[in-house]
Formats: structure tokens, C-alpha cells, sequence
């Protein structure tokens, strides 16, 4: 009965499509129901919110369906303004996918029990309100892995962007990674306070090359720090997305996020009325995160990272497994004990091999 | 007039302002705006109309968009009429961004200090407390210039990162969320800090009402009180004012104190409310943008009331076109850029005239 129906409002969606003119193509859009995203970048940063809208795209195109996204939002009191507006113009379920959108995000799930709220790498859930992340960090494993056969001088400039245990997390993992095959590696890391700032980006990746670095690896959202990489003729890793347009001779791996079968999943589901409230965090072998293609590097430590990869796919390989120190050498993890993802999800400490304090 | 210039414009200026066309100029800018984003509509594959009916009417239809036209509006309007009192008297205080910042910070210590107490006076004691911190930020650069002769511009401008370097230490230190996983941000206020939401099934909040009392209370001091007549002395005629006996410093310091404490009375009621924590996120340029808004406003209390709503329509209208057209966010930062382009266009057209200098023939 479902599929039925589900059927008959896709041929009339189509025919709708076909027929409407180009300006209403929005409004009425190839199904009668309609989902809604917001972003915090532009969909042009080529990083986070390109991925999402990505993401976005491959839903829509599985689903028949067109979507609606807002871009650039702030994650202040605007936030809350746009989700509302969405949620009232009958979008039946809403991705708000930057942490700072969980508070607002909340607050007009309370007001809209009908619709179904999605919010990525946020921990606040409710009935119509699910959360969504990828454990990026086992990306930052393998880049580790990578650097610590690819640098020369063992020291790799690590740009952050604010420091909550999303970016502590994926450095620990990379210093983590770098030191089981280079146990001298080191990380000078550099925070920029922002996700998104091509300027700021470049000339931190400047600072820590000009300190010795000859690898950068980024936890920010523009492909800026890979060209510089690039430019002087060293290596580095992308961010989100595949970023080799940007730097052909520079970029190791990437770490791709791919919500693409997320997206789908869940939007049917709402489509269907089965959706339910979850929290997911998926890694390598859910399929959210990818590698991009390993280039310019040798093939036996091609073959390395991809060994590292397939370990942590079979979950033969476990990053956050003890002995770990913290950065003053003190144990942290002993050995054979294993960090839950509640130790994970909050960390705020850094592992040995990683210079410089957190910002405090 | 250099020597030897093939045939070029010149730019002379009129002999007499004319007073209707300093006010007619900004409808002027904005029915330019208006004409200039049909063409780039018509450019971009949509119909213009439509597409102007989506970002300049569509927001104002129903009520809670109305009602969100005033709530992102009032603080701009508290900002700028604040700003427009100093623009008068020839004090540029371009940094009302950080002590917007300052503002939030004073009033969420207080909301932070007595998260436990569940009573309405913590609300009332933020009010104090966000002017307090806004105007103290602006009494540096006035401090700043009387003392040292520094230009306010710069200082002030400069207080505005250190007022975000602050607001990151504090929640990225001592004022993080101890429940927050982490993440730099206080803890969300209780509803004792939260300004009492007047219309319900809006998010206007009293903040709303204070950005109207404002505009009146700054009308009556322009145009009904000794100090608005020497701000515009000062500002249309400085050696007047002097031998009239205006002291400068006197009217520095107000024109920061008054710009600075409205800046962070708006910033208390953005904490207070529509986020309701102090989060890394709260600077989104309300400062900077309160600036065209003083200017939109002719520098009135009055005008800039329109001006502050007309900036906000425009970010409501950029959504709309985004949800319902498909158009990229930019559209709401080129809309406004080109209505200040026409509106400094227009000031410059109204104020000096064009002409041509053909050479070999003697000027007029």
C-alpha cells in the first residue's frame, strides 16, 4: 500500500516536473514531499558543506525528489530563524549539519512534532530529532600512518580549527597513526578558530612549513593550506572532499565524507513514516567515510595505507587501544585497555607527540 | 584641472543641499536596488518579478515572518541610532562590533553567576550589565583620543578582535558548558535570563520594544535638547561649536559612552533570548552592518529605524530566495552592496553635479 503510493506520487512528480515552468521548479517540486538542509559554508567551499550538498543531490536523484537548501548560515540566533522557516514551508524532514546548529535545532523540534529532525556531530536528541556523524578519525589514522613514512624531518603541521573533540580526537589518531611506524613523528598543530577561512588557512600552513613541517594535514574546511603544500612543492591531506583538482602533485589521501547513502536512507524513511530517532557514527565500514585514490607516494607505502585501512574496516585494527600517552608522557590508556566512544565523543586531551598546548 | 587633459567630467559642487533630495536619496538608492536585482534576476534565468515579490514581500506575509523582520531588525536599530548620534558630532566609532561583543559578555556573566536563581531580576540586572559592558568598551578609544590623540577609528576597530579574543577565552575556558562534551560554549541559560517573549508564536522579545524606545528617546534628544543641537554644531561646523563654548571632549565621551552602552544593550538581548548562551557564533557583524544602517537613516533615529528594517528584510528576503528560488546566498550581500553603491552614488549626485571641461575652451 505504501509503495503504492509512493509510486503514484513519483509518476505525478515526474509529470509535474516535466510540465512545470523553470521558475516553479522549485516550489513544486518532483514528489509531494520535501526535504530541507542548512549549511554553515557556502556550497562552493569544496570541503564540509560541498560534501553535504553532495550528499544532498544523490538523495534527491535516488528518491525523485528536489530538495531545498539554505547556505551560509550563521550559527547564532539566525539559525533557529531558518530551520523555522523550513519546517513551516512544509519540509517533511531537516538536516542542520553543523554543531552549532544543535541548540536551534532543538528548540524547533520542540515546536514541530510532525517533523523529523536530523542534526550532524551534535549529542542532543529527542523523538523527532536524530544525530549523525563519521568517525573521521580514522581517516587521520591512516594520514598518520602515510606522513610518518612520507616526512623527512618527522614533523608534520597540523592546522585546527576550534578545539573540541571532533579536531582533538582526529590529531590524537594521527600522531597515534605517524608514531606506529615513526616513533620520533611529531605534530606542531596551529588553531585558526574558525572552519572556514581560505586566508587565515594558507598563512598558518605558511607558519608551520616556514617551523620545520614538511607534511600538512588540516582540520579545516578549504583546499587553501593544500595549495600552499603545492606551491612549494611538499605534501599534504585534503579535507571532507577529494581535493586533488587543487593540488595534482600535493595531496597524499583525502578523507571523503559521504553522506550520499545517509541522506537517501533517511529521507526515505520519513517518505515511508518509519523513521525513528537514532544516533549514528559511522566510519570506513559503514561506508560514510572514504579515502580518496592514494597518490604521490611510493607503492609500498601505498600498500601500507591501504592495509591500515582495510584493518580498521574489519575492526582488526582498533586507534584508541592502549598503552596512550598524554602529552607530557604520563599514561593515559593503559595497555590493552580500549576508549569507549563516550571517552572518544569527549576528549579533550593530547596524546603524546603532539606539541603545543589547546588554546585555553 | 591639470594642464594638457583631454576632454574629461569634472565633479563641482552644488551650491545649495537640497534638503527633500537628502531624504529622498535613499528611496532613490532603493528603487535602483530594486531595478538593478530585476535585471540581475532576468540574468540568473528567473522571472524578475516574481523573483523581487520572493525577496521583498514574501517575508512580510505572514506573522511570524513579520514578527522576525523585528527581531533580527532591533538590533541593528539599537546599534546604529547610537552610532548616528556620534556620526554627528564627527566621532567614528567604528568598532560598536565588539562592544556589541561586551555587551553579551557583561550580561551572560551575570546570567551565568546566578544560573540557580529562578527569578525574574536576574533578566533585569543583564540589562545593566550589557550596557555597562558596551559602553566600557567604547570609553577606551574616547579614553584613548582625548589622552593620547589617537583616532577612534582605529582603536575601536582594533577593540573589536580583542572582544572576540575574549569571548573565545571565556568559552573555551572558564565559561564552557561543564556538560558540553567540550564544545566552546556556556551552558544555555536558565529561563530566568531569557527576556520574556511578548507575542506568542513569535520570537519578539522585549528587546523589540526597547529598540523602539530608543528611536523615540534618540528623536526627542536630536531635534528637542541643547546636546542634539551642539552634536550637529559640532558635526556641520567644529570651530562654530568651539567659539560657542561646545566642549569636545565633552561630546566624544557621550557620543562612545551612549554608542557604546546601546551597542551592548543589543548585544544582552541577543544572549537573552534568541541564542540564550554565549556561544563563539554571537559576532555575525550586526556592528558593521549597523554602520550602512546609520548611514540609510540619514543619520536620524527615525530613518534609521527604516533602514535597520529594510537590512533586515533583506537577510529574511535572501532566505526566501534561497528556499524558494534556488539562488545562492550571495544574492542577500550583493543586494546589499548595491544599494549602498546607489546610496553613496546618490549622496554624491545630490551634493555636486558633473561637468564637462572640453580644453582650449576657458572654464566657467
Amino acid at each position: 500500500m505504501l509503495i503504492k503510493r509512493r509510486s503514484f506520487t513519483k509518476g505525478l512528480g515526474l509529470g509535474l516536473a516535466a510540465g512545470a515552468l523553470p521558475l516553479l521548479g522549485r516550489t513544486a517540486s518532483a514528489s509531494d514531499f520535501k526535504a530541507g538542509y542548512i549549511y554553515v559554508g557556502p556550497i562552493g567551499d569544496h570541503g564540509w558543506s560541498y560534501q553535504h550538498d553532495q550528499g544532498r543531490l544523490a538523495a534527491d536523484k535516488a528518491l525523485g525528489i528536489t530538495s531545498t537548501y539554505v547556505e551560509k548560515v550563521p550559527e547564532g540566533a539566525d539559525a533557529e530563524r531558518v530551520i523555522r522557516e523550513l519546517a513551516e514551508t512544509g519540509h517533511g524532514i531537516i538536516f542542520t549539519t553543523s554543531f552549532g546548529f544543535m541548540d536551534p535545532t532543538l528548540k524547533v523540534a520542540r515546536d514541530y512534532p510532525e517533523v523529523k529532525f536530523e542534526h550532524a556531530t551534535g549529542y542532543k536528541r529527542a523523538d523527532n530529532l536524530a544525530t549523525y556523524n563519521i568517525r573521521f578519525y580514522e581517516a587521520r589514522y591512516i594520514q598518520g600512518v602515510i606522513a610518518g613514512r612520507m616526512s623527512k624531518s618527522g614533523v608534520v603541521g597540523y592546522i585546527g580549527s576550534i578545539p573540541i573533540p571532533e579536531v582533538i580526537m582526529g590529531m590524537n589518531a594521527f600522531i597515534l597513526g605517524m608514531r606506529s611506524v615513526n616513533p620520533q613523528g611529531r605534530i606542531k598543530q596551529v588553531f585558526i578558530n574558525s572552519w572556514y577561512d581560505p586566508g587565515k588557512e594558507a598563512d598558518a600552513a605558511k607558519a608551520l612549513l616556514d617551523q620545520g613541517a614538511d607534511i600538512i594535514a588540516q582540520h579545516t574546511d578549504s583546499p587553501a593550506p593544500l595549495q600552499v603544500a603545492e606551491e612549494r612543492g611538499l605534501k599534504g591531506f585534503g579535507q571532507a572532499s577529494d581535493m586533488i583538482k587543487f593540488a595534482p602533485n600535493a595531496q597524499l589521501t583525502s578523507a571523503v565524507d559521504f553522506w550520499d547513502g545517509y541522506y537517501t536512507e533517511r529521507t526515505k524513511a520519513a517518505m515511508e513514516g518509519t523513521w525513528q530517532s537514532h544516533d549514528v557514527w559511522g566510519g570506513l565500514k559503514s561506508g560514510m567515510l572514504h579515502m580518496a585514490p592514494y597518490l604521490n607516494m611510493p607503492d609500498d607505502v601505498k600498500q601500507m595505507a591501504m592495509a591500515a585501512e582495510a584493518d580498521i574496516r574489519d575492526g582488526k585494527l582498533t586507534i584508541f587501544k592502549g598503552p596512550i600517552n598524554a602529552q607530557d608522557g604520563s599514561p593515559k590508556v593503559a595497555a590493552g585497555e580500549t576508549l569507549d566512544d563516550g571517552a572518544i565523543a569527549g576528549m579533550d586531551w593530547l596524546a603524546e607527540g603532539v606539541e603545543g598546548d589547546l588554546p585555553n | 584641472m591639470v594642464r594638457g587633459w583631454p576632454m574629461h567630467l569634472e565633479i563641482v559642487a552644488r551650491g545649495e543641499r537640497s534638503k527633500l533630495w537628502t531624504y529622498l536619496s535613499p528611496v532613490l538608492a532603493i528603487v535602483l536596488t530594486l531595478v538593478t536585482a530585476a535585471i540581475l534576476f532576468l540574468l540568473l534565468g528567473k522571472d524578475p518579478m516574481t523573483a523581487l515579490k520572493v525577496m521583498w514581500l514574501d517575508p512580510l506575509l505572514t506573522k511570524r515572518g513579520f514578527a522576525e523582520l523585528f527581531v533580527k531588525g532591533a538590533p541593528l536599530v539599537l546599534i546604529a541610532v547610537g552610532l548616528a548620534l556620534g556620526f554627528r558630532a564627527n566621532v567614528w566609532n567604528i568598532g560598536a562590533e565588539g562592544q556589541f561583543i561586551m555587551g553579551a559578555i557583561f550580561a551572560s556573566g551575570v546570567a551565568l553567576a546566578f544560573h540557580d536563581v529562578t527569578a525574574w531580576p536576574v533578566w533585569l540586572a543583564m540589562i545593566p550589565a550589557g550596557i555597562l559592558g558596551g559602553a566600557f568598551w567604547g570609553a577606551i578609544p574616547a579614553f584613548l583620543k582625548l589622552r593620547f590623540n589617537a583616532n577612534e577609528i582605529l582603536t575601536s576597530l582594533m577593540l573589536t578582535y580583542v572582544a572576540t579574543l575574549i569571548l573565545l577565552y571565556l568559552v573555551v575556558g572558564p565559561w564552557k558548558d561543564p556538560e558540553g562534551y567540550g564544545f566552546p560554549q556556556s551552558r544555555m541559560f536558565g529561563d530566568s535570563a531569557n527576556s520574556p517573549r511578548v507575542i506568542p508564536g513569535t520570537r519578539i522579545h522585549v528587546g523589540v520594544f526597547a529598540a523602539l524606545a530608543v528611536v523615540g528617546i534618540g528623536w526627542f534628544v536630536l531635534s528637542k535638547s541643547l546636546l542634539g543641537f551642539k552634536l550637529k554644531v559640532l558635526g556641520h561646523a567644529p570651530r562654530a561649536a568651539a567659539y560657542a563654548g561646545f566642549s569636545t571632549g565633552q561630546l566624544t565621551w557621550l557620543s562612545l559612552l551612549v554608542g557604546g552602552g546601546l551597542a551592548g544593550l543589543a548585544g544582552m538581548f541577543e544572549v537573552a533570548g534568541p541564542i540564550g548562551q554565549l556561544t563563539p557564533a554571537l559576532p555575525t557583524g550586526y556592528g558593521f552592518t549597523a554602520i550602512i544602517v546609520a548611514f540609510l537613516g540619514r543619520l536620524h533615529p527615525v530613518g534609521v529605524l527604516f533602514g535597520g528594517l529594510v537590512l533586515a528584510l533583506s537577510y529574511l528576503g535572501g532566505e526566501k530566495a534561497q528556499i524558494l528560488l534556488g539562488l545562492p546566498a550571495a544574492v542577500t550581500k550583493i543586494n546589499q552592496g548595491i544599494l549602498l553603491f546607489y546610496l553613496l552614488a546618490c549622496d554624491l549626485f545630490i551634493r555636486y553635479r558633473l561637468r564637462l571641461v572640453v580644453p582650449g575652451r576657458k572654464a566657467a
